[in-house]
């Protein structure tokens, strides 16, 4: 199964709000043992800034004093952080086995078709964002797409087209 | 100690308590294979991340298998290592190795020298049920020193502890998860962009080619056939003990005489030393030291002929640029001298010699393309070959090596001494300036050149040399985490030494990224580290300036040691970069 791997460099964008990284250093601040709680850190700045580009994780690893590649090998860890800019809607198409053998690969493959994007990419109106992610836990209703929380399951690839524009309309 | 009592394939034994499995097994004559671990021992350098399985046994109450490698012993444990349930636990950790692993071993460059090549081997494998997804990832070739190819990486994780704990270099971590995973710098960035020293130890360890290093024996083939060419050739001093590993000679045996027939064979037309520019290193660096004590310049001086080095100052202190000695390495230096003054006696245009290093090093790759370091748009060294580049060239002309009768090197750049064979070995520099600072501040003769309380294979030593009535404080440091210690104490005000010498390698050049695999057998460093010495004892000279042909050099040519040629052609800066 051929599948695209992303070994792309982190997004960088400059000119990110000061008040942000005063905010997330304050929060850095009171941490007593910094090293060890990375993860609660890189968490606080994807809620401030949305997404962890390499700006973000650069300064965490200088104000934590640990190596930059090991901030970045633990955001690149876990597939909840993202080190690119989220549209408003994240739209998460299961790869878990029971769903991509119901053809969740196809309703991948439709919706970067119709987005226009890579998985971990941003559509151009900044509406969404499209990512493949693990099994959910939700097999029995495979192949499985979420819209943000909202599960859709047994999707068939002509609904596809459908859902998407639901969200757009909703603007 | 404590003693432990363990069944070991139904053989009762008495182990120290702390044992892994491993360790008890190796001392029975017992062979488990292994693929993650590595056990640098002496140099107190252990990966145990425990990740391949490779090493699994039996161990009875267990309903797992275990691997050896991390697994203490305790009191009364019973362990199988060769139960059939242990062997096929083996052979499975290595069929899921190698079923997503690209498998082009007829053209893979570690080609018989793969440590999962090996294993395969060694366990029989000849069918491989599961065919696995591949990875597609890029080949990062973005550096002039090395290659990391992350679809050939296994895991094991010991570039990782090489490059963090070893070197302090923190470039290389493991990225994403499962089977998407791969060992890379920061951000994904290019190896070239971030700030490795192109020190070459994770490619020292790594059992795959996953990491290699950059091959350039092609550009020395073309320039050997190109007849506008005169192709010029010189060898590092840790080369001559190491290059005879490849073709089955002793570790540590020397093979000067040797090489320079084979050199010429191949077709180089003019065959000569790097010990050359060794020699010329210590007048410069002997005299630079002595500059600065008598004039209360910087001190500590620190030794500046390892690239690595230099770059890991650049990118973790660029605070201190003005503490390394300003002296090119001993392959600049040469260079510099081969488009110059060797160029002119020989009446050949610069343009048209092209210098070629055989260096037991990566670092010296990206070396010879420092802008600074590259006059007149032509580089002073043009292309750079690794010890394990120069056997492969050897191997594909058909030399027999073994059995080539002693050469000669050329004169003019040919001639060295004992000191400069040293440079090959931490501790070697320090010393060789010392024998030529000594004389030049008492002028007395120094009766015993051997300075042995700076010889060794500790990572960081300090020693004193009493030159008339002064105390001389030395440090000496191998491996850049050693090296990192020194540097602190200077910044923070601590460091009480006038001269420090550091080389990136454990070992220093003799345990260099470009050598022969060692295969985690540090045996084989101190082999090479005696016959360097060895062959330091043997020489007429062993004071850099008693070199005859670089008297002749100052006297035609560079003029004062430290001078303003000598600037000009001898001496660099340095650049602060960025850590990332
Ligand atoms: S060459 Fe040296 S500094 Fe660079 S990644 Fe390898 S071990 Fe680290
Ligand atoms: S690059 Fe080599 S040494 Fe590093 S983890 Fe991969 S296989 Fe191991
Ligand atoms: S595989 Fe998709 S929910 Fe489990
Ligand atoms: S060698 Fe023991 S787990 Fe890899």
């Amino acid at each position: 199964m051929p599948k695209p791997i992303s070994q792309k460099k982190t997004y960088s964008i400059d000119n990110l709000p000061k008040e942000k990284f005063d905010l997330l250093d304050e929060y850095i601040g009171g941490i007593s043992d910094k090293e060890g709680s990375l993860i609660h850190i890189l968490h606080k700045a994807q809620e401030l800034f949305t997404f962890l580009p390499m700006e973000v994780q650069l300064h965490i690893a200088r104000k934590v004093d640990i190596p930059a590649s090991k901030v970045f090998g633990v955001a690149s860890f876990y597939s909840y952080f993202t080190s690119n800019p989220v549209g408003k809607h994240t739209i998460s198409v299961c790869m878990g086995t029971a769903c991509f053998v119901r053809g969740s690969n196809k309703i991948f493959d439709k919706l970067k078709e119709l987005l226009e994007v890579e998985s971990g990419e941003t559509t151009k109106d900044k509406l969404f964002t499209l990512k493949d992610v693990r099994c959910v836990g939700a097999c029995g209703l495979a192949p499985i797409i979420m819209v943000d929380d909202k599960v859709y399951g047994r999707v068939k690839l002509e609904d596809v087209e459908g859902i998407v524009k639901n969200y757009k309309d909703g603007e | 100690m404590g003693k432990i009592n363990i069944v070991f394939n139904d053989m009762k034994l008495e182990v120290d308590e702390g044992t892994t499995i491993l360790e008890a097994a190796k001392n029975i004559g017992v062979h488990i294979p292994t693929l993650c671990h590595l056990d640098l021992e002496g140099f107190g350098i252990v990966n145990q991340v425990a990740s391949c399985r490779v090493c699994v046994v039996e161990v009875e109450g267990r309903e797992t298998l275990v691997p050896s490698c991390a697994e203490k012993v305790y009191e009364g444990m019973v362990i199988h290592s060769d139960s059939i349930k242990a062997m096929s636990g083996r052979r499975m950790a290595v069929e899921l190795l190698l079923s997503n692993h690209p498998k082009d071993c007829l053209s893979c460059a570690k080609n018989l020298e793969c440590e999962l090549q090996s294993l395969a081997q060694e366990l029989g494998i000849r069918d491989i049920y599961w065919e696995g997804e591949r990875l597609k990832y890029k080949k990062d070739t973005s550096t002039f020193s090395l290659i990391k190819d992350p679809n050939k990486c296994v895991m094991c994780r010991r570039c990782e502890t090489m490059c963090n704990e070893v070197q302090t270099c923190n470039i290389l971590s493991a990225v994403n998860r499962g089977f998407e995973s791969f060992v890379g710098p920061a951000f994904n960035m290019d190896m070239a962009d971030s700030a490795c020293t192109f020190c070459g130890q994770c490619v020292a360890v790594c059992p795959t080619a996953a990491l290699t290093e950059m091959d350039n024996t092609t550009q020395v083939w073309n320039e050997l056939v190109n007849p506008k060419k005169h192709v010029v050739v010189q060898i590092a001093p840790a080369v001559r003990v190491a290059i005879g590993e490849m073709f089955g000679l002793e570790p540590g045996t020397v093979t000067t005489g040797k090489i320079v027939t084979a050199l010429r064979k191949l077709g180089f037309d003019g065959v000569f030393d790097t010990n050359f520019g060794a020699d010329l290193t210590i007048i410069e660096e002997a005299t630079e030291l002595i500059h600065r004590i008598n004039h209360k310049g910087t001190l500590p001086m620190l030794t500046s002929c390892c690239p690595a080095w230099v770059k890991f100052f650049e990118h973790q202190f660029p605070d201190l640029l003005d503490i390394p000695s300003t002296c090119k390495s001993p392959q600049i230096m040469f260079g510099a001298i081969a488009k110059t003054y060797y160029a002119q006696k020989k009446n050949i245009n610069p343009e048209s010699i092209s210098v070629v290093s055989i260096m037991p090093c990566l670092a010296k790759k990206a070396e010879a393309k420092r802008p600074e370091l590259t006059k007149d748009e032509q580089s002073n060294v043009d292309i750079v070959i690794t010890t394990r580049e120069f056997g492969r060239m050897m191997k594909s002309a058909g030399i027999d090596f073994v059995n080539l009768p002693d050469g000669e090197f050329d004169k003019m750049m040919g001639e060295s001494t004992g000191a400069s064979i040293i440079f090959g070995t931490t501790g070697g520099v320090i010393e060789a300036a010392v024998r030529t600072a000594y004389e030049w501040l008492t002028d007395k003769e120094l009766e015993d050149v051997n300075f042995k309380q700076l010889r060794g294979m500790e990572g960081i030593r300090e020693a004193s040399v009493f030159i008339g009535e002064m105390e001389l404080k030395i440090g000496i440091a191998h491996g850049l985490g050693n090296a990192r210690k020194l540097l602190e104490d200077i910044q923070s005000g601590k460091s009480k030494f006038h001269a420090i010498e550091i080389m990136a390698c454990p070992g220093g050049c003799i345990g260099g990224g470009g050598q022969p695999y060692h295969h985690g057998n540090m045996e084989i460093l101190r082999k090479r580290q005696e016959a360097l010495y060895v062959d330091d004892e043997n020489k007429v000279h062993r004071k850099s300036h008693e070199n005859q042909e670089i008297i002749k050099l100052y006297k035609e040519f560079i003029g004062e040691p430290y001078g303003k040629k000598a600037h000009e052609l001898l001496h660099t800066h340095y650049v602060a970069r960025q850590k990332i």
